[in-house]
């Protein structure tokens, strides 16, 4: 367990005096694809934005790679290898969809690797090579799930929060996804934090799942297991 | 009154009853001013010349302070165009004055006119938010005093015309007549403001202010409203230009700068929006901090100091009353500063 | 037709004054959602900045290079002492603080300077060129085109072909997705502010000359036209600032030379209006939403 590259243990964070996420512990080992799962205003989205420092925790740890990140300003969360990309994409649709990917990698030192980077995520989604220049504004919803990804990929994270990826997307598009993460994965060891509305699609790739309920952790197991507890399925997860 | 209150959250009200309510609500400001009036009467009996005068001038701006709180307060929109409106108001009464030489004809006339131009830039505002309304008032602020330089025949351009008034009645002294005349300008202004406050238009107001799809659903006007708050706080701007034409004997371009418009919305700010009692504390800082910076600046003996440290006082002040505690903005600007949220 | 000749370029060289002025409202709107009513008075704080500079050295070079590093000075001193902690959720709260601001200037300034208007020299003359005895343009028109050209220039190159340009754009789109890509949105708000201002300083520096003078008040009017070519190009379009600027300019010209120069001011009030009611997004808005 010394080994996790994320550990959280006993976070309480909210906004303003209400707390939203009650003494939440979870672990992501490297390379390990863990969902987060739950009901609309379980805390999934909080969850994430306090880990990256969007909200700030009231209690807990959040140790990452061996530093703790309650202490980690927002700005500095890339640098040390973490990559949120927001529910609803986070896209910066003024800007283009080669600006777009450039802000991902603008804070690295070694800015020949940013290119290099830049130019693996137009390999990855040829979509995107067609559409430089257009505006972020102008993508479909797929497009721009494709570039808040891609954007993310640029700056080498180890670990990605992924918030709803899903969200509005057909169902092929999900699965094409889904399917990138667990490659990726495979090819440089990436570890995914993924929030989902979707269970099935998101246990399709996932290795662990963490139930939340009002804010509590319910039910942390292998991602196999939940597909197969059918009380849990129907009590937290609708299906 | 309180006991009514309770009663009327409860029970199915009676009309008896809700009538009382509604005479009660109305009793009240009727009570203050009378007592207000009688205030007044006192001090200008026991005050020195120099003070009252002082006095006569606070009553003077409180009918543009509680005007333009009713406008900004209850209304939600924001003019930095009010200085003018109040030059406006003072050329009105000087070139009515020095034509037919009596004051209720020319308080009219002031009142008239003012009502047209508060009818005309209240059109226009009507359709705007947030800084595009403060951008427009305030050009209207600024370029508003150059009509004087143009039309010079009549407004004898930067030197201004000066008023030719009656001496007072009787042997009553001219700062005691000021300030009855100011006072029941005022007092008045504020009477019939606290009045429409609390009836339908001033719920029309609050309504458009918090929310104006709500509102508009509710069957309000909103064109309508926003135009009349922007009319009933002209008049009270026009009706202190007037009274200030009275107070100086005279009037000039110079008397209503862009400062003036500034001052009377840090005035309200400080006061605490949307309250008419704030409106009087609004009021009595743009009398009391000028005469407070002035005697600092003759202690200093420094002439440069005179003027501009009142400028510097009350700039710093409002900033941080805004910084610090939007509690001058009390509870109304809160949901101020939702509606200007909106328009973003 | 020859005073057309000389009123348009007359007009345009207002007008590209009131451009630069309107683009350092548009640079503080986009990146903080405030129009700065404020930068009138802190422009004027800058020429006299340079005016004190250039009365002491005699060097008209050395006081407008202190003039653009006032105006970046004092940008970045409003935007971290005052502006940062505004409650930046209403747009309301950011244009009373800066009337405050304008306030507090224009008093120090006096308290400083006095209330007099002082004469400001130009560093080239104003006197038009004849072509075929038509009179053009001045050497100090030339110098205004140029000045303003160098800075319409340089903000481009700025803000599409540097990183730095990239994040200010992004911080003021979308903050909190730039803040997690990296991006210090505090730091791109100060020097947004600061160029800004020095934009407003350069304007200050380049109309007061021509106008009545240096004096506390003395950028008022001219704040006025720059907020209307700012509104009439769309608060959020630069190049609409400097289209709108040249608009305005021409109108005030033009309406000085056929009707009367006391007009002008009206004339542009009128535009303001006109624009205002009839296309309040601006001539050159674009349609779609902003999405943070």
């Amino acid at each position: 367990m010394s080994s996790a590259l994320l550990r959280v243990e006993g976070l309480t964070a909210g906004y303003g005096a209400a707390p939203v996420l009650h003494d939440v512990n979870l672990t992501v080992q490297p390379g390990e694809i863990v969902a987060v799962l739950g009901a609309n205003g379980a805390g999934k989205t909080t969850l994430l934005r306090t880990l990256s420092g969007l909200v700030r925790s009231t209690g807990g740890q959040v140790v990452f790679d061996g530093a703790d990140l309650r202490t980690t300003k927002v700005e500095q969360m890339v640098r040390r290898g973490i990559a949120h990309v927001p529910e609803g994409r986070g896209v910066v649709t003024e800007l283009t969809v080669d600006e777009n990917l450039r802000l991902g990698g603008l804070w690295r030192r070694d800015q020949a690797d940013a290119r290099r980077a830049l130019d693996e995520v137009y390999e990855l989604f040829p979509a995107l090579a067609q559409r430089r220049a257009f505006a972020g504004h102008q993508l479909s919803g797929g497009e721009r799930q494709m570039l808040a990804l891609g954007r993310a990929l640029v700056g080498r994270p180890r670990l990605l929060l992924l918030d709803e990826p899903s969200l509005g997307l057909a169902p092929k598009i999900t699965a094409q996804i889904m399917a990138l993460l667990r490659d990726l994965r495979e090819r440089t060891g990436l570890a995914v934090l993924l929030v989902e509305q979707n269970v099935r699609s998101a246990l399709s790739v996932a290795d662990e799942g963490v139930v939340l309920a009002l804010g509590r952790v319910v039910t942390r197991n292998r991602a196999a297991a939940l597909r197969d507890d059918a009380d849990l399925r129907h009590a937290y997860l609708g299906f | 009154m309180t006991d009514m209150k309770t009663k009327v959250g409860t029970d199915p009200v009676p009309a008896s009853v809700s009538q009382k309510t509604r005479s009660g609500r109305r009793l009240a400001p009727v009570l203050i001013v009378v007592a207000g009036a009688i205030l007044i009467l006192i001090l200008s009996y026991t005050l020195p010349p120099f003070r009252n005068y002082q006095l006569a001038t606070v009553g003077a701006y409180l009918c543009v302070t509680a005007g333009l709180t009713v406008l900004t307060g209850l209304n939600g929109q924001l003019s930095l165009g009010h200085g003018a409106l109040m030059a406006t108001g003072a050329y009105a009464f000087t070139l009515a004055q020095n034509k037919w030489l009596s004051m209720p004809v020319s308080f009219v006339t002031a009142i008239v006119v003012t009502t047209l131009a508060g009818a005309v830039i209240g059109l226009a505002a009507a359709r705007l938010r947030g800084p595009y309304l403060a951008g427009l008032t305030l050009a209207v602020a600024i370029v508003v005093p150059s009509v004087t330089s143009t039309f010079d025949g009549t407004f004898n351009s930067d030197q201004g015309l000066s008023v030719m008034l009656d001496p007072p009645p009787g042997t009553i002294p001219m700062e005691r007549w000021q300030v009855w005349v100011c006072w029941a300008g005022a007092l008045l202004t504020v009477l019939t403001l606290a009045l429409l406050v609390r009836g339908r238009f001033g719920r029309q107001l609050r309504a458009v202010r918090d929310d104006e799809t709500a509102a508009k659903l509710a069957g309000i006007n909103i064109a309508r409203t926003q135009v009349l708050a922007f009319v009933v706080s002209a008049v009270g701007a026009g009706l202190s230009g007037a009274l200030f034409a009275v107070l100086a004997q005279s009037v000039s371009p110079g008397a209503f700068p862009l400062t003036l418009s500034l001052f009377l919305v840090m005035a309200i700010v400080i006061g605490g929006l949307g309250s008419l009692f704030g409106a009087l504390w609004g009021a009595v800082l743009l009398v009391a901090l000028p005469t407070f910076a002035q005697s600092i600046a003759e202690q200093t003996g420094s002439h440069r100091l005179e003027g501009n440290l009142a400028l510097v006082v009350f700039g710093v002040v409002l900033i941080v009353v805004m910084l610090a505690a939007p509690g001058g903005i009390a509870s109304t600007g809160n949901t101020l500063i939702r509606r200007f949220r909106r328009t973003r | 037709m020859s005073q057309f000749i000389y009123l348009t370029f007359d007009g345009l060289s207002r007008g590209a004054v009131y451009a630069a002025f309107a683009l350092s409202l548009v640079l503080i709107w986009r990146a903080a959602r405030i129009v700065n009513f404020a930068q009138g008075a802190m422009a004027v704080a800058a020429v006299y900045a340079a005016y004190s500079i250039t009365s002491a050295t005699g060097s008209y070079w050395l006081g407008f290079g202190v003039a653009l590093l006032a105006g970046l000075v004092l940008g970045v001193t409003v935007e971290r002492v005052v502006m940062r902690f505004v409650d930046h959720s209403s747009p309301l709260n950011g244009v009373v603080v800066a009337l405050g601001l304008v306030l507090v200037i224009q008093g120090v300034l006096g308290i400083i300077y006095g209330n007099e208007f002082r004469p400001v020299e130009t560093p080239f003359s104003r006197d038009a060129f004849e072509v075929g005895g038509v009179a053009m343009l001045s050497r100090y028109d030339l110098f205004v085109f140029a000045a303003v050209g160098a800075v319409v220039l340089v903000l481009t190159l700025l803000f599409t072909r540097t990183a730095i340009g990239l994040r200010m754009r992004a911080a003021a789109f979308a903050p909190d997705v730039s803040r997690l890509l990296g991006v210090s949105v505090g730091g791109m708000l100060t020097l947004g502010w600061a160029l800004a201002a020095a934009v407003g300083s350069l304007a200050g520096m380049l109309v007061v000359p021509t106008e009545l003078g240096l004096h506390p008040t003395a950028m008022d009017v001219v704040f006025v036209s720059a907020f209307t070519a700012a509104v009439v190009g769309g608060l959020d379009s630069p190049i609409g600032a400097v289209t709108g600027g040249l608009v305005v300019g021409l109108l005030l010209s033009y309406v000085s030379g056929y009707v009367e120069p006391t007009v002008a001011p009206m004339a542009v009030l009128l535009l303001l209006v006109v624009v205002l009611l009839g296309k309040p997004g601006g001539l050159f808005s674009s349609s779609r939403a902003r999405v943070a």
